[in-house]
């Protein structure tokens, strides 16, 4: 309203400032293509969109948080006795780096929180990941052109797991110093250079004076930067592949539907990054995590019960709870299997879904961009997949806190362990079947709605006296949405016999593909949508229900 | 009260107002009764002994045998000692009801600590065994906090967890949470190692040691702690701030989102 | 609910002609996208009230905002570090970290509210659709690009001249080299150093609690003690290093129990010394059961037998924990008869 009447004056004389300032910015940045481009660049809206941000926020948090911890905490083992203000453990020796964490939590004001905020970031982080990763996949949103932007979410993914794992180790508590220990094992379990890569490690034997020293210049300098050279990677391509969008009215292929950057996704953006922020303070202001003054400083002959990593290594942990002993020992060595299959598996399950979009693409075969999400019942053979992913993983979760499912549950210990042994190989079985079948369940559910419409739950009595539920037909809003999937014919295997009756060999991995596809796409595993002309007929018959 | 007016008349509202009368005179005598014989014995060991035995004969023997000498559904109870008794009696372990779990669960006690000094004068009287310590022993006066929390990580915490909140055992067996347990038991415990907890005995760990361990769980695990950061979170360590990171975490975090992106209410037609 | 309450129009019958806000298929292509959805008004984008209702709660969220953030410079100026506060439900704590967090969190909290606020109801709601263009370059740019490539291969001469091309690749391999060979003084190297501990022919045992050396006596049937090698001590430089292999868990059975031959003729009147770190991957294992002689890993559960050569019966340790062999001294105290016969803790490929 009152902008005219301020602007008329200024375009009298020189450009205002805030323009100056970008001109001279352009003549030598060129920022104003780069403007062009992006400041009403359009971002679909949806919850689920939102939670690669909460990633990227923590993140941030993360590195604010942490650049202040360092400037309190020593990298050192060396051991000193503790004159702090926490009365348990006054007078007990102590390595500098669990010596200055104390420090950090009791004697510098606000440094329990930025500590606690780290840390619940941290958690809170990983966690992001996953569902985001989890929405990516069940949705389709990895297939082309956005393949190489899952690996560099999948690489973040289990960077920020190892960041947050030497994160973990720094205080050299004894919850952590326990950690370190197993981890300690798990190297030298590794054949022929398992010992050598444990003392260039640790400098020597375990647990030595260095490890803290070098987890610390790994935490705060090479992981991040890889990190965050990843993280800004990931963000250009979102950019430049615009985002995905789920089916409706309105919404192609070729388009993308939503708000744009400026003034909208800058708002809210913007200021989601505060309100991810501000909820992360509140848990730090109430909710204590890491209490390493209750642990107390490493020994290595010293342990707690209920000694587990952080959620993230959590499914590692499981992977090796229940693991039989396995060693064989052979021309004087040893070969710890015990150890080192679920070290094995732990990268075999995460590559497992890694790999997946490229598995996929090849079974289709499909070559297009895809732009337009899927919604997961319409894809059931990946859906079922990254379900059977998920409960291999949240079984690994279970089984690494097998004695607090004991304790807490009144169970035998053995027998939770037996269990999670049992169900590592049934449970992605019975995932995969059940979650197919639901999925395949819900098609049918939508063609229902499609062909014959909603119900509305009202009963109806006819003159005659039957009895009928009304349906209320669905909009053509809702017809679209609900048939604009794409559905892929299953493979077949081409002609044998070529036109001069040669015969070709049909290689194996034709086979594979082809026998793939139809469990992906053949009768059963998808339910066909309805037709036009399946729709036509029953809408034009009177009297139906 | 209508209804109750209305069958007062009943033929046998007399049988119940009767059993009624006889339930809560015996509950009367049962709570008052024992106190009362409890200050009568203060006066000699002997008939406190004899006291104990009585009390043993009724509520022990079947499983510990008539001499205290064990049976296949209990142990020997010769030379476990005072501290034993007021240890499994005071925390209700004992009596137990099934020797067939794989542990005996601590409960409500149903002695009265005067019985539970009778029964322990009585076993203590079988063969010789820690006696039930003095509270000088067991108060958190002249104590090392700091000394008792290294004894409490190398000796304790790797089955009751680093503030005693207890930990799984093998097979259904289990590190109790060391909340609220009277220091005198705690220290009981030490001494005589009850059920499959090793003991602690005096030669390899001393009085001072016991007492140093107690004042440090009074100092971490007890309605006096301080945890400066906020919710304890059970004090079980990373699963359960996992837990809390999940659901507290990245469940608000994404009911904001929802908010964020959900559509604006539209203006209703009229 | 009578068949009389429900609308005409909804019945089967009457749904056959468009009626009403409800947008009815098309009759030729019924799942075709009928396009975007027309924009309706949000109540502040047609009443100036609502929008003016909407401006002071963002105004009072950013005022809120910078209320919080005097409050946490408050706090931080006026409450003691160490003062400890009682909040129901969450217990005693730090005063500090309590208003610090909350006043952070709500400044925090409510400039992203007010700023979210703000963009859903004050901004334009308009649906914008921006066009996508195809990922893949057009033919002619592939073809220009593949031109130039090949003319500036040719140009080099790489292909040509195999000799500069070959030197080249096995100077840029080798040139990694340099860097791996600096990191070999990252530690020593291992020789036998995981396969001897502390322990020697003679030492004495000390308990961990009392730092005295234990005599037979001292260790009751029943009870657990731990113990490292005499001349050890917590405040020596190496003294993690060293205690991580010659940490020692001493009980005593009775010797009637001890089923294993070794076990018995490494012990003393009943006493057994074990490794008290894990063979898996090196816990200190201490979760003894008195009556069952079992004892449990806290960190993976691998469980151990100590009446019958501490042998594994369950979990994932590889083998059984290793026995250190004891007598008695002429003095009366336990004694090391040699150092363990196998490396304690966890296997490695040279354990044999």
């Amino acid at each position: 309203m009152s902008t005219e009447a301020n602007e008329a004056p200024r375009s009298r004389g020189k450009a205002p400032a805030g323009e100056r300032v970008a001109d001279w910015a352009d003549g030598r940045l060129g920022i104003y293509s780069l403007a062009k481009a992006n400041m009403r660049k359009v971002f679909p809206d949806h919850w689920s969109f939102m939670l690669g941000e909460v990633c990227l926020y923590s993140f941030l948090i993360i590195i604010l948080t942490g650049v202040y911890l360092t400037l309190f905490f020593h990298p050192s083992m060396n051991e000193v006795e503790y004159h702090g203000s926490y009365v348990p453990l006054q007078g007990q020796l102590m390595s500098e780096a669990f010596n200055s964490t104390l420090h950090i939590s009791f004697d510098v004001r606000g440094g329990l929180l930025i500590r606690q905020i780290h840390h619940w970031a941290a958690l809170i982080f990983l966690a992001g990941m996953f569902v985001h990763m989890m929405r990516v996949f069940f949705t389709g949103a990895f297939r082309k052109p956005r393949e190489v932007n899952w690996l560099f979410g999948f690489l973040l993914f289990v960077l920020g797991m190892f960041t947050g794992f030497t994160g973990y180790s720094l205080p050299d508590d004894l919850l952590s110093g326990t950690g370190v220990r197993f981890t300690e094992g798990a190297i030298l379990s590794m054949p022929i250079v398992g010992t050598y890569i444990s003392f260039f490690l640790f400098g020597g034997q375990f647990p030595g004076h260095d490890f803290v020293a070098r987890f610390y210049s790994i935490h705060i300098l090479l992981l991040p930067g890889i990190m965050l050279g990843l993280v800004v990677a990931h963000l250009i391509l979102v950019f430049y592949h615009k985002h995905t969008q789920f089916a409706g009215p309105g919404k192609k292929e070729t388009n993308v539907v939503g708000m744009p950057l400026l003034p909208v996704y800058m708002a809210k953006a913007g200021g989601f990054f505060f309100l991810v922020f501000g909820v992360i303070a509140v848990i730090a202001a109430i909710t204590q995590i890491n209490p390493i003054w209750a642990m107390g400083p490493y020994r290595p002959d010293q342990v707690s019960t209920g000694a587990q990593p952080d959620w993230y290594m959590g499914f590692a942990e499981g992977l090796v709870r229940y693991m039989p002993g396995w060693e064989v020992n052979f021309w004087g060595h040893t070969l710890v299997l015990g150890v080192f299959i679920p070290l094995v598996l732990f990268g075999v399950v995460l590559m497992a879904i890694a790999v997946y979009p490229f598995i996929e693409s090849w079974v289709t075969g499909d070559k297009r961009e895809h732009h337009i999400l899927d919604r997961p019942r319409n894809a059931p053979t990946r859906t079922a997949f990254g379900v059977a992913w998920v409960t291999v993983y949240m079984i690994g979760l279970v089984g690494g806190g097998n004695d607090l499912w004991a304790t807490h549950f009144h169970l035998s210990i053995n027998q939770v362990t037996w269990f999670v042994r049992i169900f590592f190989f049934a449970g992605p079985v019975i995932a995969f079947i059940a979650t197919k079948r639901i999925c395949l369940g819900l098609q049918r559910r939508d063609k229902e709605k499609v062909l014959h419409g909603r119900e509305t739950g009202i009963i109806k009595r006819l003159p005659h006296g039957e009895f009928i539920e009304v349906h209320e037909p669905l909009s053509q809003e809702q017809l679209h949405t609900l048939t604009a999937h794409h559905q892929y014919e299953p493979a077949e295997i081409g002609p044998t016999v070529d036109e001069n009756g040669v015969e070709r060999k049909v290689k194996p991995t034709e086979r594979l593909r082809v026998k793939l596809s139809n469990a992906y796409y053949g009768k059963d595993n998808q339910i066909p949508k309805p037709t036009v002309d399946e729709y036509k007929e029953i809408t034009s018959g009177h009297g139906h229900h | 009260m209508k209804k109750l007016s209305a069958r007062r008349r009943h033929p046998l509202a007399a049988v119940v107002v009767l059993l009624l009368a006889l339930a809560a005179t015996g509950g009367l005598y049962a709570a008052f009764a024992p106190a009362g014989k409890a200050q009568a014995d203060e006066t000699s060991q002997s008939l406190t002994i004899k006291e104990g035995q009585k009390l043993y004969e009724v509520g022990c023997a079947s499983c510990h045998g008539t001499g205290g000498q064990g049976s296949s559904d209990g142990p020997s109870l010769v030379g476990v000692g005072a501290a034993a008794v007021d240890f499994q009696v005071g925390t209700g372990r004992m009596p137990a009801s099934s020797s067939q779990m794989a542990q005996i669960p601590a409960k409500k006690p149903i002695y009265t600590q005067a019985q539970i000094d009778q029964l322990a004068a009585y076993v203590a009287s079988l063969g010789a065994g820690p006696n039930v310590p003095t509270k000088e022993q067991y108060s958190k006066e002249g104590a090392d906090i700091a000394k008792g929390g290294e004894l409490f990580r190398t000796n304790c915490a790797q089955c009751h967890n680093f503030t005693g909140k207890g930990g799984a055992l093998t097979k259904g067996k289990y590190a109790p949470s060391l909340e609220d347990v009277a220091p005198k038991h705690i220290y009981e415990a030490m001494q005589t190692g009850p059920q499959n907890m090793p003991s602690f005995p005096d030669t390899t760990m001393t009085e001072k040691n016991k007492k140093d361990i107690i004042a440090y769980l009074n100092a971490v695990n007890s309605s006096e702690t301080e945890n400066p950061g906020g919710l304890e979170l059970g004090g079980l360590g990373p699963v359960s701030e996992g837990l809390f990171a999940w659901i507290f975490g990245l469940g608000a975090l994404i009911a904001v989102a929802v908010w964020v992106a959900a559509r604006t209410a539209k203006a209703k037609k009229s | 609910m009578s068949s009389q309450d429900i609308p005409e129009e909804n019945l089967p019958a009457a749904q056959d002609h468009p009626h009403g806000s409800v947008s009815v298929a098309d009759e030729e292509t019924p799942f075709a996208d009928p396009g975007m959805p027309p924009h309706e008004h949000r109540a502040q984008d047609i009443d100036e009230r609502a929008a003016k209702r909407s401006e002071r709660a963002v105004a009072l969220l950013f005022t809120i905002s910078m209320l919080a953030t005097l409050g946490f410079i408050a706090s931080y100026v006026t409450i003691p570090h160490d003062k400890s506060i009682f909040v129901f439900p969450i217990g005693h704590i730090s005063a500090l970290n309590f208003a610090l967090g909350l006043t952070l969190g709500v400044a925090l909290f409510c400039i992203g509210a007010g700023a979210v606020h703000w963009a859903r109801t004050l901004m334009s709601d308009v649906e914008m659709v921006a066009e996508r263009h195809p990922i893949a370059a057009d033919p002619a740019t592939r073809a220009q690009v593949f031109e130039d490539f090949h003319q500036g291969a040719a140009e080099s001469g790489i292909g040509r001249r195999k000799l500069i091309r070959n030197t080249m690749f096995g100077a840029l391999a080798l040139v990694p080299l340099s860097g791996v060979m600096l990191l070999r003084d990252l530690g020593p190297l291992p020789h036998s150093s995981l396969r001897h501990t502390l322990w020697a022919k003679g030492k004495l045992l000390v308990n961990v609690n009392t730092n005295e050396p234990l005599r037979p006596e001292d260790v009751a049937v029943g009870s657990l003690t731990f113990a490292k090698p005499e001349g050890l001590e917590e405040t020596d430089e190496d003294f993690q290093n060293e205690i991580a292999k010659a940490a020692l868990m001493i009980v005593r059975l009775l010797p009637e129990d001890i089923k294993d031959k070794q076990e018995l003729a490494w012990s003393h009147e009943g006493i057994v010394a074990f490794s008290k770190i894990c063979t898996h991957v090196g816990c200190p294992i201490s979760l003894y059961e008195q009556q069952t002689h079992h004892v449990l890993c806290p960190c993976h559960q691998s469980t151990f037998d100590l009446s019958d050569g501490a042998r594994v019966i369950f979990g994932p340790a590889g083998h059984a924990l290793p026995q250190l062999r004891i007598g008695v001294n002429d003095e009366g105290y336990l004694e090391a008869l040699g150092d363990f016969a196998e490396p304690v803790g966890p296997a490695f490929w040279e354990r044999g």
